[in-house]
């Protein structure tokens, strides 16, 4: 969130760079997380998903900080225009980096479970999916160090991918689940990841979405590709 | 400290979080305790007690007429120049009370200096200006002369604009920079405390902008208070701020805390512009 031209008022400045590197910092650790997690149902590495969880204290302690120095910077600073839209976009993200960091704690926990099942089915599409996530969730928090617009734009586009993955391994899971019920517990166990996952994504978008606002001043339109088309989705038995 | 009666807030802490404004107060360089003030049989301070942080800024805020240009005028004396004005009670400052009558007023004037809502050059060259205060207390040779005043225009963020006119008329300046002429001035004869009183009331907000990076430099040498009727100005400047009303002092805290959440009523109707 950097502007070209320096403030009249140096501290100001720098108060905008703090802001800044909170988030990134945030961001690095939840990127971790998400990373942490995948790690820990691909490989089935309870260390893995114990890192996980035990990072979300930071973020949480994080989003509190960013919140008050948010609070603090609107009444000691009355910024206007684009710092104005950088301050408040500090707090919305902020907001999303502690879902996703949840999230992927989350996702962490339910690994520990799944690692009681074998699995006769593979994790391709999951591990797919994941693998989407950590690269768009990368190019957002990059996006928002440097105000990319354009890193932006990708994420915000990219997340019709992740949804259709999402789509997939929805159909994909229930048909494992009517073929035998022992597949119940474990694939509603993955299934609760992948909507995790999904929803990280969505979360990154909203990420997007509100970096180009406080940049360009202009929303994205509202015809955002989604594609989580699974809350219609009706499977029937062929009688 | 101050006369504020602390209610048992439950606010947000701001201690962990560092930034603008100051999150501890330090020591008090002058004490102002149980002050009066007096315009005749009109009491227009009533029983204040406040710190001035050293090397901080306190910025003064309150409606028109709530006594925050009167006190700072207190602190270095300007109300002797007028009979019939009469402060009592203590304003410490390195163990002894300035407004003893036995204080040298002279020397107090040199070591807390004032800088005035207009800004008053004297009619003589720029470097004439600087050097005027400095004579009535220094004796500097020549080059020393010139050393302190290239200091004193650099510190005042005026040096590059004026180093090619020091020996042109001060009236020549522009407001903005007459003002930091102003702050050249006082700031030439070496203070510890430095008096603001509305600086920047009738400069444009650019002007505004500059002097309020120069006070957050200048803080780092000097003890300085503000009184500014624009709150948000003592919101930018300020690491502590007093709220005045009708000569009394309402509530004194961190500015954080006084923009955030402030203890008493009265301030939070102040500073949300629900009372004028």
């Amino acid at each position: 969130m950097s502007d070209s031209t320096e403030h009249l008022v140096k501290s100001f400045d720098a108060d905008l760079k703090r802001l800044r590197d909170m988030l990134t910092e945030m961001g690095g650790i939840v990127e971790s997380q998400v990373a942490l997690a995948s790690e820990a149902i691909m490989n089935r590495d309870s260390n893995a998903a114990t890192r996980a969880v035990e990072e979300d204290p930071k973020v949480d302690l994080l989003e509190r900080e960013v919140e008050q120095f948010v609070i603090r910077m609107l009444a000691l600073r009355q910024p206007m225009a684009g710092d104005l839209r950088r301050i408040v976009a500090a707090l919305k993200i902020t907001g999303d980096l502690e879902r996703i960091g949840d999230y992927a704690a989350n996702v962490a926990k339910r690994s520990i479970v799944l690692g009681q099942y074998t699995l006769p089915y593979s994790l391709t599409g999951l591990a797919h999916m994941g693998q989407m996530v950590q690269e768009q969730l990368k190019t957002i928090i990059d996006a928002i160090g440097t105000s990319d617009t354009e890193k932006a734009i990708e994420v915000w586009r990219s997340d019709r991918v992740v949804d259709d993955i999402y789509n997939a391994l929805f159909r994909e899971l229930i048909t494992y689940m009517m073929e035998d019920p022992r597949n119940i517990t474990p694939c509603t166990h993955l299934l609760f990841i992948a909507k995790n996952l999904e929803r990280i994504g969505d979360h990154t978008t909203n990420i997007a979405e509100t970096i180009y606002y406080a940049v360009e001043g202009e929303v994205l339109p509202d015809t955002r590709p989604k594609g989580d088309s699974s809350a219609y989705a009706v499977i029937r038995v062929k009688e | 400290m101050s006369a504020t009666t602390a209610s048992q807030g439950t606010g947000p802490s701001f201690s962990g979080v560092k930034g603008h404004g100051a999150a501890t107060i330090n020591a008090a360089r002058l004490a102002i305790s149980n002050l009066d003030f007096f315009y005749g049989d009109h009491r227009a301070l009533k029983s204040i007690n406040l710190d001035l942080p050293e090397r901080q800024v306190t910025g003064m805020i309150g409606p028109s007429g709530c006594g925050k240009s009167t006190l700072l005028r207190v602190l270095n004396r300007m109300y002797d120049l007028y009979p019939g004005q009469r402060a009592t009670g203590q304003v410490m400052m390195d163990g002894s009370n300035i407004i003893d009558a036995k204080v040298d007023v002279n020397s107090l004037r040199a070591r807390i200096g004032m800088v005035f809502q207009k800004p008053t050059p004297f009619p003589m060259t720029v470097s004439e200006n600087i050097a005027f205060g400095v004579k009535l207390h220094e004796k500097l040779s020549k080059s020393a002369m010139e050393e302190r005043i290239e200091w004193s225009l650099t510190r005042a963020a005026l040096w590059g604009e004026v180093k090619d006119r020091l020996h042109t008329s001060a009236m020549g300046l522009s407001g903005g920079q007459q003002q930091r002429l102003c702050i050249a001035r006082t700031i030439a004869v070496r203070p510890e405390v430095i008096l603001l009183d509305e600086p920047t009331s009738a400069l444009d907000p650019i002007s505004t902008l500059k002097i309020e990076e120069l006070i957050d430099e200048l803080k780092h040498d000097f003890t300085i208070a503000i009184v500014t009727h624009n709150m948000q100005q003592a919101a930018r400047c300020a690491d502590q701020v007093a709220f005045f009303y009708l000569g009394e002092m309402v509530e004194c805290a961190p500015a954080v805390q006084i923009f955030t959440a402030p203890k008493q009523k009265r301030t939070q109707e102040y500073v949300t512009g629900r009372f004028g």
